[in-house]
C-alpha cells in the first residue's frame, strides 16, 4: 500500500533522457522522480548538463531519447499540445528573461490572458497577489530594467507562479545576481518549499545551495536534539 | 522672367508633384513594412523552406537597380500579365518590394538582437509560437528597429524621384517640365532641391517623435 500511494505521490517522472550535441553526450540516460511537495536539487559544475534537463523536462529541448511524466500523463510524444504542459511546469531562468518591454505586472498577467484567457481585471488581481507574494507588490509598474537582479527574479517567480503550475524548475535562479541580492531570493525559493510547492532546483554553487538546504536540515536537527 | 517669379508662379505646380512623391514614400513605406515584417520573422522562425524563400527574395530584390525594375515591370512584367497598372501604382510596387527586403533585414536584426531569452520564456508560460512572437517578440523588435527603420524613409524619399524615369509626376518630373518651358534650370531645380530637404526634415522630426513614444523605459539614452 505504501508504495501505491508513494506512485499516486508522484507528480513528476523522468525516465531514461539521453540529449547529445553533436557527439558530445549530454545526459546518459537520466532517471528520477519527483513527489508532491518535494524539493530536489541538482549540483554540479557548469557545462554537466543540468540546465540541459531542465529544460529537456518541459520540452524547451527535445530529448533525443526517454520519457517525462506529469501527474502519470506522458509528456514527451504526447498528443496533448505541449503547451498545456508547460503551464504546469513553471520555469525561472539564470538571466530572469523577464519581457522587456512590459511593467512586472504586465510580465505576470500577460500569460494569463493570452494563455489562460483570464479576463484582464481577474488576470490583474491574479498578478497582483502572486507580485506580494514575493514582495514585489509595490513594484508593479516598474519596467524590468528598473528592478535590481534580485527583484526581477522575484517577479519571473512570481510570473512562473501565476500559472498555478504543479512543479517548479528553477535553473541557476542566483548564478546571475550579486552575492547580496541572493538571500531575498533564496528566501522567496524557502517560501515556496515550506508552503509544499514541488520544486526542482539545478546550480553550480554547492556553497549556496548547502547553505540553503542545510537550513532546512538544521531546523529539522534542531527540534530533534533539543 | 526674373528668378523669383519663375518660382512663385512654378511653386504650387512642383507642390502638388511633392504630394504625389510623398504619396509613393508613405505607400511603399507601408507596402515595405506589410512584407518587411513577415518576411523577417519567416527568415528567423520559419521551416528551413520559408527561410531559403525569403533569402532569395531578398537576394533579387537587393540585388536589382530601382530603374532596371521600373522597366522591367512597367514595360514588361505587368503589360505582360495583363496588368494595366499606371506610372503611379507601379512606382508604389517597386519601391515597395524593394523596401521590404531591406526592411526585413532591419527586423530580423532586431529580432535576433533580442536573444533567445525572450522567446524561451514565453514558450515556458505556455505561449504558442505565433502568440510569443505576436505579444513578446515583435513588439520589442519594432522598437528596437525603429533608428534602422527611419532610414527607409529618406532612402525612398530620395529613390522616388527615379521614378521620373518612367513618367510619374512627382517633383522632379514637374520641376524638368518647368526647365524645358523656362529654360531656366538653376532656380527651379534649386526650389526642387528645397522641396527635398525639406520633406526629409519633416519626416525625420516625425519618426524622431515616433521613437521617442515607443521608448520602453529604461532603454535608450539613459533617462529614466
Amino acid at each position: 500500500m505504501t508504495t501505491l500511494t508513494q506512485q499516486e505521490d508522484v507528480i513528476l517522472r523522468v525516465e531514461n533522457i539521453h540529449k547529445s550535441y553533436g557527439n558530445v553526450e549530454v545526459l546518459k540516460g537520466v532517471s528520477f522522480s519527483v513527489r508532491k511537495g518535494e524539493t530536489k536539487v541538482f549540483i554540479g559544475p557548469s557545462g554537466t548538463g543540468k540546465s540541459t534537463l531542465l529544460r529537456c523536462i518541459n520540452q524547451l529541448t527535445i530529448p533525443d531519447k526517454g520519457q517525462i511524466w506529469l501527474h502519470g500523463e506522458e509528456v514527451t510524444h504526447s498528443k496533448k499540445n505541449i503547451n498545456f504542459f508547460r503551464q504546469k511546469m513553471g520555469m525561472v531562468f539564470q538571466n530572469f528573461y523577464l519581457f522587456d518591454h512590459l511593467t512586472a505586472l504586465r510580465n505576470v498577467e500577460i500569460a494569463l490572458i493570452k494563455v489562460k484567457g483570464m479576463k484582464k481585471d481577474a488576470a490583474r488581481d491574479k498578478a497582483m497577489e502572486e507580485l506580494s507574494r514575493v514582495g514585489m507588490d509595490s513594484f508593479a509598474q516598474h519596467y524590468p530594467s528598473q528592478l535590481s537582479g534580485g527583484q526581477a527574479q522575484r517577479v519571473s517567480i512570481a510570473r512562473a507562479l501565476a500559472m498555478d503550475p504543479d512543479v517548479m524548475l528553477f535553473d541557476e535562479p542566483t548564478s546571475a545576481l550579486d552575492p547580496e541580492l541572493i538571500g531575498e531570493v533564496l528566501e522567496v525559493m524557502k517560501d515556496l518549499a515550506r508552503g509544499g510547492m514541488t520544486m526542482l532546483v539545478v546550480t553550480h554553487e554547492p556553497m549556496k545551495s548547502c547553505l540553503w538546504r542545510r537550513g532546512q536540515f538544521w531546523k529539522a536537527g534542531v527540534r530533534k536534539n533539543y | 522672367m526674373g528668378s523669383l517669379e519663375v518660382i512663385f508662379i512654378s511653386l504650387p505646380y512642383l507642390l502638388q508633384g511633392a504630394l504625389v512623391t510623398l504619396r509613393i514614400v508613405a505607400l511603399s513605406l507601408g507596402l515595405g513594412l506589410c512584407m518587411g515584417l513577415p518576411l523577417a520573422v519567416g527568415q528567423v522562425y520559419g521551416s528551413p523552406l520559408t527561410q531559403k524563400i525569403v533569402k532569395f527574395y531578398v537576394w533579387i530584390f537587393r540585388g536589382l537597380p530601382n530603374l532596371v525594375l521600373l522597366f522591367l515591370f512597367f514595360f514588361g512584367i505587368f503589360p505582360s500579365i495583363g496588368i494595366d497598372a499606371s506610372a503611379f501604382t507601379t512606382a508604389v510596387v517597386v519601391l515597395g518590394l524593394r523596401s521590404a527586403a531591406y526592411q526585413s533585414q532591419i527586423f530580423r536584426g532586431s529580432i535576433l538582437s533580442l536573444g533567445e531569452g525572450q522567446m524561451l520564456a514565453a514558450r515556458s508560460l505556455g505561449m504558442s509560437k505565433g502568440q510569443a512572437i505576436k505579444s513578446i517578440i515583435l513588439p520589442q523588435a519594432i522598437r528596437l528597429a525603429l533608428p534602422g527603420w527611419s532610414n527607409e524613409y529618406p532612402i525612398l524619399l530620395t529613390d522616388s524621384s527615379v521614378t521620373y524615369a518612367i513618367g510619374v509626376l512627382e517633383i522632379l518630373t514637374r520641376a524638368n517640365l518647368v526647365v524645358s518651358r523656362t529654360y531656366q534650370p538653376m532656380p527651379i531645380f534649386l526650389t526642387c532641391a528645397i522641396i527635398f530637404i525639406l520633406l526629409n526634415y519633416g519626416g525625420m522630426r516625425l519618426l524622431h517623435y515616433a521613437e521617442g513614444k515607443f521608448r520602453i523605459p529604461g532603454f535608450g539614452n539613459g533617462e529614466r
